[in-house]
């Protein structure tokens, strides 16, 4: 259990048994100590957040909730913080992006396809979090299997509707949370779970934190087993954690990453880490590299206003700032938009009717059964990228497409390895603009797709990346939204990034503001 | 390199989705405002550069892990076809397959 | 490849060209990407383990056995293994394939190249190999018992399989049978796969088409699933004539996958799949390239028995056997063991192959046995011939006394030479068949024939050479067949040249 860092100057936790304030005010670090201290129990916890997510499921956050479920592991998790038998995380709630199958919740990857699915087994990600203690409040709302950034792609009811509907930007309920871990970050912006896990893929973890207001990341490809998270983009999703601060996030990845040799070959042999050991190491001297290409004119001006100050109080704790390139930023769009879809167009292909998932109540004979439940069973967003990767990669398309772009991914990769030869980190905006109002984007799919040019690159390349809260939007039109800064590492990094946004959540407090009424 | 109907009609087949004309009319302009944006992609010189298929490859050769040859999946058969749509006597029952 | 094709085996006029795809099931106990077993005839989804059935977020981890048997194979055929080969996806729907596509290699298999060698009557033949890959199976449907429905077991679905391709190297039914029987020698030899063609473990994928002499290649039809060696040669016969008859009408041949009905003996185009050229194959990104290191390629050679063309290269050498005789000693490691054995046993090797390829190999086709399953055992057999060749019975004796010792099958299958000769030599006193090999006694016989038999040496003398087997036939038949018909020629021809 680390120590309180000696720099520490946070107000709520100057003695970290102590709760102060309502409970879910309080961090995953400060609960679990409180936990361990037997200050709280686990099942008051759960309680407690069960209500809360109750009292704002108009916000869509909760795609499933099963009380006795929950109140069954926190009571187990209470007679082995009683046993002395506690795990790192003993007892602390979060809750699960519905992207990750578990046996005692239904998985439904935000689609009419798997609306009634319940999986045999557990995601190794669902599971490690178990070993760890944590006790799991439900499924979170999440963009069809993974597929959007504003979570208004999901097929399936929020908790207490009867329709599917948008997931609600706890600041501002009129506009969209970001996506497609958009569940998540509104459970943790809104205080209705402590943490939550995210998938990222394109960005899918960092601009729902950006436009949430909460800390979220993606760790290096290959370091968090893939099992068991519905495979959209196989050589790009990652499994992450999403809380409030840093220090939070380093506690839930270093217990949920970890090589999965018997599982997922794509997981790297690298031992387990404890990514909370850089925490506290200073700042001076860590050169920050400024990609010149993310702070061009797309860039909104509340956002640059936001970034710039951000950057000037990490040269206050004694960061350099570096001016980089990287110069095939805007190819990551296209590249990642043959890559993703034709990898997603051929993962979904099982959703065939025939062995678990939707299969159309009426058909005639077995090709109709086929389109009739994909047809039925898909959104269109879904449909849309199955085509796109469908075509990449048919006859006569694939060299020119998708070969092309896994060779132009090679490119950007060592764009930033060259990139990362003047510099530690890099940095810059998560998104070019603050949340915006839902409705706006949804008829127009390829100006989604043009918005999430700030998060691609590092997903191609497999590199970790995180957002934290850095500021709000002052502007009249977008008053009081948050604003997100990107931290990109070099591969297995992890540390020096959560190191790095430690320290600057130490010196700054946004990561602390809460959205009105919650 | 513009998609025409045929081209719609035949990636839908492939790909087992039904659409009916406004929808396939629909995705005929946003696929091909998506491929407008592709096209500068196809221009770029990659000429002896190897496609990057595992991320990390990039450091150096990720080679496929080879497991032991050994039985530890029991029967659960149950468990795995909770979600089945149908099935009978053990076997998920499709409209028949004709050869 | 093919130098003029010989006019014999032309039909018709036209040249058949085939070539084989055969999937082997490789004798793992789990699956290729999964944990579940492999067996045959368990209860329906019983061995489908979530990743068989490909449910969500389940994902391929790859079974080292399965490497390990291509590896064996490549080896036995000469081939190429690859440093690193690439897993591919090739997509399309069907029930049994789970996930809607099949993980399969294709730029870069696994085995590349190489060739089997084998006997097409006396003549050498060798085939070509392009390559083999590694790739999973799929399940099955049922039909009967569904009413206008199927039933899926996916208990295959993910067995590995090596898919071995060759080059259109084969000019005839009967050389692609010969073919398709020495490669599942070869599996079953170096132990990849059982060979049980009744449970599928084999199981071939002939691409026939014709042409005229000279002509460019003709387009194929592609017969699918032969898994018997009898239906094999019936189904390219009538598919050769099928097309040829079509060529005659003036038909042009599509491409098109058939398959065999065994009741009516005609091949019958499937219900053609409009996208089955367009697969999408792409890298699996599920699956890192799989890399095979020079040592273990080595390990793997040193812990392979003999391979049976290598025997039967040391068998012609070393016992002066010929090619052919070898190639049929070396069609089981159980067969070739039994010869050497027998060989070894009564130093009369040449002999030995003759009962061996002979005598021995008529029962084992009748009574069904393997090389293993003999009532026989090798010692027995090498005492027989042990007397064979010291003139103590003739080889019509020695027939009637193999006979008697066939039927008379010992527990004891590891009889000693010792206990062997006792046994043979007791048979052949009490069946009284020993040889006559006593000259003076045969020499009398041989006075006597003549005596009585004045017309056939007149007849010989005046330049009727059938005369003389007369005489010898006599006096086999006087001595009661018992009589050394070497010697009985020698003297006989001493007497009347005379």
């Amino acid at each position: 259990m680390p120590s309180p860092a000696m720099t520490d100057t946070s107000t709520t936790a100057t003695h970290p048994t102590t709760l102060q304030g309502a409970l879910h005010d309080a961090t995953v670090y400060e609960l679990a100590a409180a936990l361990r201290a037997k200050q709280v129990s686990a099942l008051e916890l759960a309680q407690h957040f069960l209500a809360r997510a109750e009292q704002h499921a108009d916000l869509g956050a909760f795609v499933a909730v099963d009380p006795d479920i929950t109140l069954a592991q926190a009571r187990a998790s209470d007679a082995r913080i009683a046993q002395g038998q506690a795990g790192a995380l003993e007892g602390v709630p979060l809750a699960h992006k519905d992207i990750f199958v578990t046996r005692d919740f239904v998985t439904t990857a935000g689609s009419r396809m798997l609306r009634n699915y319940r999986s045999p087994f557990d995601a190794t990600v669902v599971q490690r979090l178990a070993e760890s203690g944590m006790v799991t409040l439900g499924k979170l709302n999440c963009d069809e299997f993974a597929m959007g950034s504003s979570n208004e792609n999901s097929a399936i009811p929020s908790v207490g509707q009867t329709q599917p509907g948008p997931v609600r930007n706890p600041w501002e309920r009129s506009r969209v949370p970001g996506g497609s871990s958009g569940g998540s970050a509104v459970a943790v912006a809104a205080r209705l779970a402590p943490a939550a896990t995210g998938t990222d893929t394109g960005g899918s973890i960092r601009q729902p934190a950006a436009f949430c207001g909460v800390t979220g990341i993606k760790p290096t490809y290959g370091r968090a087993s893939r099992y068991g998270m519905v495979a959209f983009a196989s050589s790009l999703d990652q499994a992450g954690p999403m809380a409030r601060d840093a220090r939070d996030c380093a506690l839930l990845l270093s217990a949920l990453c970890g090589p999965d040799p018997d599982r997922d070959s794509t997981s790297l042999d690298l031992p387990k880490e404890d990514f909370s050991r850089a925490l506290n190491a200073p700042l001076s001297g860590l050169r920050i590299g400024l990609p010149k290409e993310f702070f061009g004119d797309g860039l909104a001006s509340n956002v640059r206003a936001a970034i710039d100050l951000a950057l000037q109080q990490f040269q206050a704790l004694g960061a350099t700032l570096v001016p980089i390139s990287l110069p095939r930023t805007e190819l990551a769009i296209p590249v990642y938009y043959i890559i993703a879809p034709a990898e997603a167009s051929s993962n979904l292909s099982r959703f065939d009717g025939v062995k678990f998932g939707h299969r159309a109540p009426h058909y005639g004979d077995l090709a109709d059964m086929y389109k009739k439940t994909r047809t039925q069973g898909f959104g269109e967003e879904v449909k849309r990228r199955i085509l796109i990767g469908t075509y990449v990669l048919s006859h006569g398309y694939y060299d020119a497409y998708y070969l092309q772009a896994q060779k132009i991914r090679r490119l950007i990769a060592q764009d930033f390895q060259q990139a990362f030869t003047q510099c530690d980190v890099i940095a810059g905006p998560v998104a070019p603009t603050v949340a915006w109002k839902l409705g706006d984007k949804s008829d127009d799919p390829v100006a989604n797709y043009l918005a999430d040019i700030f998060t691609l690159p590092a997903s191609l390349a497999g590199l970790p990346g995180m957002s934290l809260p850095v500021g709000f939007s002052p502007a009249a039109a977008d008053l009081g939204l948050p604003i997100g800064l990107q931290l990109i590492g070099n591969y297995f990094q992890e540390a020096r990034l959560l190191g790095a946004a430690h320290q600057f959540q130490l010196a700054t407090d946004h990561h602390r503001a809460k959205p009105a009424g919650f | 390199m513009a998609l025409t109907p045929d081209d719609i009609a035949r990636i839908a087949q492939l790909a087992r989705l039904e659409l009916d004309a406004t929808q396939g009319a629909r995705v005929l302009a946003q696929m091909n405002q998506f491929f407008g944006i592709v096209e500068q992609m196809r221009a770029v010189d990659t000429q002896g550069i190897e496609p990057l298929a595992h991320p990390v490859a990039v450091l150096g050769d990720i080679a496929l892990r080879l497991r032991e040859d050994r039985v530890s999946e029991p029967d659960a058969r149950s468990a795995n076809q909770r979600s089945a749509p149908a099935v009978e006597r053990g076997l998920f029952l499709v409209p028949k397959v004709i050869e | 490849m093919a130098s003029t094709p010989s006019a014999t085996l032309l039909v018709g006029g036209y040249e058949v060209v085939i070539g084989f795809e055969t999937h082997t099931q490789l004798s793992t106990q789990s699956k290729i990407f999964s944990r579940a077993a492999t067996a045959f005839g368990a209860e329906p989804n019983t061995q489908a383990c979530a990743v068989d059935l490909a449910l969500p977020g389940t994902l391929p981890v790859m079974n080292r056995g399965a490497v390990e048997r291509a590896i064996r194979f490549g080896l036995a055929v000469g081939a190429h293994i690859a440093a690193s080969s690439v897993f591919a996806r090739k997509n399309y729907f069907y029930p049994d394939l789970p996930k809607g596509y099949q993980i399969s290699q294709y730029e870069i298999p696994v085995v590349q190249g190489g060739a089997v060698e084998f006997f097409l009557g006396e003549e050498k033949k060798t085939v070509r190999l392009v390559r083999a890959h590694l790739e999973e199976d799929a399940g099955k449907s049922l039909h009967e018992d569904f009413v206008g429905q199927s039933g899926i077991d996916l208990n295959r679905a993910g067995t590995p399989l090596l898919e071995i391709v060759t080059e259109p190297d084969m000019r005839s039914s009967a050389e692609a049978v010969a073919y398709a029987r020495e490669l599942h020698k070869i599996v079953t030899w170096i132990g990849i796969c059982d060979g049980n063609m009744q449970e599928g473990s084999f199981r071939c994928d002939a691409n026939v088409s014709v042409r005229k002499p000279g002509a460019a290649l003709g387009t194929r039809r592609e017969i699918k699933n032969l898994n018997s060696f009898k239906f094999m040669q019936q189904a390219i016969d009538y598919e050769v004539r099928w097309q040829i008859e079509q060529l005659e009408d003036g038909h042009a041949i599509e491409q098109a996958t058939v398959l065999f009905d065994p009741d009516s003996g005609t091949t019958r185009a499937m219900r053609t799949k409009e996208d089955a050229a367009d697969y999408r194959y792409f890298p699996d990104p599920d699956l890192p390239p799989l890399c095979i290191a020079e040592d273990w390629i080595a390990q793997v050679r040193d812990s392979m028995t003999e391979l049976p063309r290598n025997m039967a290269a040391r068998f012609a050498r070393d016992y002066g056997l010929g090619e052919y005789d070898a190639s049929l000693l070396t069609q089981s490691l159980a067969l070739a063991a039994y010869f050497e054995a027998t060989a070894r046993a009564c130093g009369q090797a040449k002999l030995a192959c003759n009962w061996i390829t002979g005598e021995l190999a008529r029962r084992m086709n009748t009574h069904n046995l393997e090389a293993d399953q003999l009532p026989l055992p090798p010692s027995v057999l090498a005492a027989l011939v042990a007397r064979i060749a010291e003139g103590v019975i003739s080889h019509s004796a020695a027939r009637q006394l193999f006979d008697t010792l066939w039927q008379d099958a010992q527990v004891d299958g590891k009889a000693s030479m010792d206990a062997a000769r006792a046994r043979v030599d007791a048979l052949i006193e009490a069946s009284g068949l020993r040889q006559m090999n006593d000259s003076a006694a045969l020499q009398t016989l041989v006075d006597e024939v003549i005596a009585a038999n004045a017309h056939n040496v007149a007849e010989f003398r005046s330049g009727k050479d059938k005369a003389f087997n007369a005489l010898v036939g006599q006096i086999m038949k006087a001595s009661k067949g018992k009589a050394n018909p070497q010697q009985v020629n020698e003297l006989l021809r001493k007497r009347l040249d005379a």
